[in-house]
């Protein structure tokens, strides 16, 4: 894939930012369980998220494990680690 | 159980490295109010917690601490990363080395090793929700304190995101509280622990 490194970066911080929307959204459902927006916002947000995970993991390798389909390389291990900084 | 995901909850990308710096910050890695501390206090809290909102709630916030433990350290890593040891000489980075070199370790800014003294799992849900109000709000100051501390946009910019995450944190914990008393005698809080008597029906 000839993806260059602000395509990564650029999906790279979509996926934190739609990440981060779930991560909120969990915790105040876990408090608001009934709240039937919330829990619309939260299937929206999974979806998209779901579907910009499968795009990386076929682009640049995977960030979860489930997302890993592309069954050539074990990029799991080798690909960056997110504390190597350098890039999003 | 818990998955990984290869990403930081927030990016962390430093260039300068400042091994000075970084033996503060290490602080919110294994210190008396870090994340490390925080994780494993919600983690541990939540086996006891016989309301399900409360228990998820510990459950989720406690999984987040873990990613916030992983920012920290991932800071630390790149603060000393490369250093010469004219750069190690001469600052609080320099014991710290002796006995870790450039790894990381989980300990606080003064050098106490980490320990499960920092934190209680008391298992009674009203204590267990005060000591987890308590634990944001002196992480959030120990934030504040680094902050001060800190030139590099580079350091401050996750610092800042995890400051902000705190207080977030301290509210949804100010509701399981609120949630937890709704749930229990209105005229007398403190009558029975929901925990541990077992006359009381816990309201799933």
């Amino acid at each position: 894939m000839n993806k260059s490194m602000s395509d990564r970066s650029r999906l790279s911080h979509w996926i934190n930012m739609v990440s981060f929307a779930l991560n909120d959204i969990t915790l105040y459902l876990d408090t608001h369980p009934d709240d039937t927006e919330a829990l619309e916002y939260f299937y929206h947000y999974q979806d998209i998220r779901n579907q910009a995970l499968k795009e990386y993991a076929i682009c640049y390798g995977p960030l979860t494990l489930d997302s890993d389909t592309k069954r050539s390389d074990w990029d799991w291990a080798l690909q960056p680690f997110p504390w190597e900084g350098g890039h999003c | 159980m818990w998955n990984y995901e290869k990403r930081l909850q927030h990016p962390v990308n430093i260039k300068n490295p400042n091994p000075q710096l970084a033996s503060m910050i290490i602080s919110q890695f294994g210190g008396p109010d870090g994340e490390l501390g925080a994780s494993m206090r919600y983690l541990s809290q939540r086996y006891s917690m016989p309301y399900r909102e409360v228990a998820g709630l510990l459950t989720d916030i406690g999984t987040e601490e873990l990613a916030h433990l992983e920012m920290v350290s991932s800071i630390v890593h790149q603060l000393t990363r490369n250093l010469s040891i004219e750069e190690i000489e001469g600052t609080n980075f320099e014991p710290y080395y002796v006995d870790h070199t450039a790894g990381v370790w989980p300990q606080a800014a003064g050098g106490t090793p980490f320990t499960a003294t920092i934190f209680q799992s008391k298992g009674d849900p009203i204590t267990d929700m005060h000591e987890d109000l308590a634990a944001e709000q002196k992480a959030r100051t120990t934030y504040d304190n680094l902050i001060r501390l800190i030139k590099d946009p580079d350091v401050l910019d996750p610092i800042r995101f995890l400051r902000a995450r705190e207080i977030v944190h301290y509210q949804r914990f100010g509701e399981g509280l609120r949630l937890i008393t709704d749930k229990l005698n209105s005229k007398n809080f403190y009558a029975v622990n929901p925990a541990f008597d077992t006359q009381v029906k816990a309201e799933k």
